[in-house]
């Protein structure tokens, strides 16, 4: 990740987006949750070498993000973040895996480039599409759906109010960082001063969330907060979960790009 | 139902530390008055302001509303009728949205979901921000936070509002709105504040702490206008000289 | 150390989603006994902070480099551990969503290997016996060493287990071991200033007496060790494609090289230890492996084809949304 100031603008664009009102911000956000579950898990059920197969997959980011309103260069700026890692890691690939594989005319690819190939369309669909999931969601949505899948209350109680202060830390932190810049002159923050740096936004930290429990109690709070007002599923959601169900399964039973491929001309093997 | 709303007995509250930070303060509000609380900062003010709900447990002395005292055994009643406007909006909105947010007392109170909203909604439009309902709390402007936080205690129907610093941060529109609105209401209200001139508009009558001691409580405008006494409590003087 | 959804199988995202689930639901339910609720707020905005000082870059002196903090041990420390988990995995998951950091499916490894591993092993085992002696410093340190070694050792487990690599284990250990017990010192150094300086500005913050661990704990610990050790390896076995066969071919490349010592000496261990005993197995399943990538033109054809496909339905999709049709 970029500068905590680079962030927290990520983090308000994502906000605002999720605000758009798209027939996709529209669906209940369980369905789009269960959706993107079955869809990073047949993504990673696909063997280390295949390639093409995977590819029909990034019809669902695609879809979702056009019909949500979500622009793509946001998606792909969010992958090429991640991205860096994967290719380094799987550089070796190549040369490990040095036996032929696939011929196309006089060039030969060996099963590394494949493997690697697999890897990188891995990570650019999964990273996609966790980006698509909670910009056309919304993060308070999505913890609403995770309570009502099954997650521990606490935990979804603990996801909406470290969202609510994100922005409030976050800033306060900036803010500090630049302060001690604008006295620094270009010298890096020393490991010796990190203590107190850090300590002080420690203790901030922790005397606001004082006034937020007096604040909760004096509002009559108890230790839960009221769940959420949701939507129910209707046919629309079954419809979403059980289509796209159905051509992730498809996706991972038939090869589509090789029986695609097999009708144009040429392709015959 | 008592002619007096709020009663404060020889309140003394000590910290941990040792620093006695009320050392004694006893005075009465009635039905519908506005009073301002005034004092240096490390006078007193937040602290007695946190023993009004509750918040904060009294080391000796007293605090009734009506004709509870506050004690552990009553904080929900206590907070019924006590509404507390914290100084930061951004201590109190926490949800989603402003309206659950503004929703979030009343469901607490024990009203159903579509009640509490309306309450919420009511109350939004009450300080003129209903159309920051869908609104996530933390993009908002502060002075829109602040009607929000307002907003959220309003919800409540509390008899009395507590407000702190209601005026910090605002730019001087906001806060001419702020004015306009306080002073429309018809609760009992106490304000801590530095924003003398805020004192003077909303306030008959005015409360000041001196290092944990009530030293004043009489009209506002004598008091804040005598220069001596007021140099003494180490605040200024208002309105100012020239 | 976050690792994305490329590199984990299902079977592999799977069962740490399970563990990790498992141990979120029982530090919530462990939380939700104690009752304290004046902790609710408080976690939320720990979860802010640590996000946020994650950001915040500091020297590292004499190497020009610099590190920051990652913070679980430091949350185990201020909130006690259930509490101190559910802050970690609120936060990575903020991450996963947010930025692309870690995976949704990978989401299970790494609140293991940075919230389980130094939240509930070097925390108790490490920090809180020497904090109680009086020596936080020395414990942070190895707390906070030992558990991004763990967490390290736990990464090239879940990555060889699932296969999609192709570096063997032993590779990945000598990569990522070496690499992590500097940040592993860092983290240590930087989560022992910070509860120094908020032990001395604020006294009453830190939980004075961290707990001692008790023998059901322990016996949990391990028996979790042992069950996540016996299922990676069981998932291992069932994949010999890509495992054995990238360590037959590493392992000759990797002893010609000038660290064949260390090589040696980790191969040692490994077999000492028996650890994964699979991944010493020789000869590539080529057969195998021809079914697999046996792929032909038809297949590249078909994906640039598909691709194309995508595309269009996508443009057509945004396109019909930008200019709605009049109702």
């Amino acid at each position: 990740m970029a500068s905590l100031a680079d962030a927290l603008l990520d983090l308000r664009e994502m906000d605002r987006l999720a605000r758009l009102d798209t027939p996709i911000h529209r669906l209940e956000p369980r369905a789009k949750v269960l959706a993107t579950a079955l869809f990073l898990a047949v993504l990673a059920s696909f063997g280390p070498r295949e390639v093409s197969s995977l590819l029909p997959l990034a019809l669902f980011p695609v879809a979702l993000a056009a019909l949500g309103g979500i622009p793509f260069a946001l998606v792909v700026r969010k992958v090429a973040l991640g991205l860096p890692f994967i290719l380094v890691l799987g550089a070796f690939l190549p040369w490990l895996e040095r036996m032929p594989a696939l011929q196309v005319g006089p060039l030969v690819l060996s099963a590394g480039w494949l493997a690697y190939g697999s890897l990188l369309a891995r990570g650019i669909l999964a990273m996609a599409t966790a980006t698509v999931l909670v910009a056309a969601t919304g993060f308070g949505e999505m913890c609403a759906a995770l309570d009502r899948l099954g997650a521990p209350r606490a935990f979804s109680q603990q996801l909406l109010f470290l969202h609510r202060y994100l922005f409030l830390v976050g800033e306060e932190a900036e803010r500090a960082r630049q302060a001690r810049a604008l006295r620094a002159a270009g010298r890096p923050l020393s490991a010796r001063e990190f203590g107190p740096f850090a300590g002080h936004l420690l203790i901030r930290s922790w005397e606001r969330a004082e006034r937020v429990h007096l604040a909760l109690c004096a509002r009559g709070f108890e230790g839960t907060l009221p769940k959420r007002v949701q939507g129910r599923f209707r046919r629309r959601e079954w419809t979403f979960l059980l289509g796209w169900a159905t051509f992730f399964i498809l996706c991972r039973w038939r090869p589509l790009p090789v029986l695609l491929g097999s009708l144009l001309p040429g392709g015959a093997p | 139902m008592s002619h007096h709303l709020l009663d404060v007995r020889d309140l003394r509250h000590a910290y941990p530390d040792g620093t006695l930070a009320l050392d004694g303060p006893t005075f009465t509000l009635h039905h519908g008055e506005a009073v301002a609380l005034v004092g240096a900062n490390g006078a007193g003010k937040s602290t007695l302001l946190k023993h009004l709900n509750g918040s904060l447990r009294p080391t000796a002395g007293e605090v009734r509303v009506g004709e509870l005292p506050v004690h552990p055994g009553t904080l929900a009643q206590i907070r019924r009728t006590v509404g507390m406007v914290f100084q930061d909006p951004d201590d109190m909105l926490f949800m989603p949205t402003v309206l659950e947010d503004v929703a979030f007392g009343p469901r607490n109170q024990g009203f159903p979901v579509g009640e509490a909203d309306a309450r919420a909604l009511e109350a939004l439009q009450q300080v003129g921000a209903a159309h920051l309902a869908a609104k996530a709390p933390y993009h908002l402007s502060m002075g829109e936070k602040r009607r929000c936080a307002l907003a959220a205690v309003l919800a409540m129907a509390p008899d009395i509002l507590v407000l702190d610093e209601p005026s910090t941060g605002l730019d001087p529109r906001g806060r001419r709105l702020l004015v306009d609105l306080l002073r429309a209401f018809t609760h009992t209200r106490v304000l801590a504040t530095h924003d003398l001139d805020l004192a003077l508009r909303l306030c008959p009558r005015t409360l000041v702490l001196h290092r944990g001691r009530l030293v004043a409580d009489g009209p506002t405008r004598e008091i804040l206008a005598d220069r001596a006494r007021m140099e003494a409590w180490e605040l200024e003087a208002w309105p100012p000289e020239g | 150390m976050h690792m994305g959804d490329a590199l984990i199988s299902a079977t592999v995202g799977g069962t740490f989603w399970a563990v990790s689930g498992a141990s979120l639901a029982g530090a919530s339910r462990r939380l939700r006994r104690e009752g304290d609720e004046s902790r609710v707020p408080l976690m939320g905005v720990l979860g802010a902070f640590v996000f946020a000082v994650q950001m915040v870059n500091f020297a590292i002196p004499g190497t020009g480099s610099s590190g920051h903090l990652v913070g679980a041990l430091m949350l185990a420390a201020l909130l006690g551990p259930p509490a101190a988990l559910l802050v970690m995995g609120s936060v990575l998951l903020v991450q996963a969503l947010f930025f692309a950091d870690g995976g949704l499916l990978a989401f299970g490894c790494n609140l293991f290997n940075m919230g389980i591993l130094p939240i509930f092993v070097a925390f108790p085992l490490l920090y809180a016996p020497l904090a109680r002696r009086g020596r936080p410093g020395l414990g942070a340190l190895l707390a906070a060493g030992v558990g991004m070694e763990l967490g390290a050792l736990a990464v090239s487990l879940e990555t060889v287990a699932s296969g999609l690599t192709g570096l063997s284990f032993r590779a990945f250990l000598l990569a990522l071991l070496p690499i992590h017990l500097p940040i592993g010192l860092v983290e240590g150094v930087a989560t022992a200033l910070v509860l120094r300086f908020v032990a001395r500005a604020r006294p009453g913050l830190l939980v004075p007496r961290p707990e001692p661990i008790g023998r059901r704990v322990l016996g949990t610990i391990l028996g979790a060790a042992v069950l996540v050790a016996g299922l990676l390896s069981w998932i291992a076995s069932r994949q010999p494609d890509g495992l054995a066969w990238a360590t037959a071919r590493v392992a000759p490349a990797l002893g010609a090289a000038p660290g064949a010592a260390l090589h040696r000496l980790a191969a040692g261990i490994q077999q000492r230890t028996a650890f994964l005993p699979d991944y010493a197995l020789p000869g590539p399943d080529v057969n195998l492996l021809r079914q697999r990538s046996g792929t032909s033109l038809a297949g590249l054809l078909g994906g640039a084809v598909t691709l194309l496909l995508v595309a269009t339905v996508g443009w057509l999709l945004a396109r019909r949304r930008a200019s709605p049709p009049e109702a």
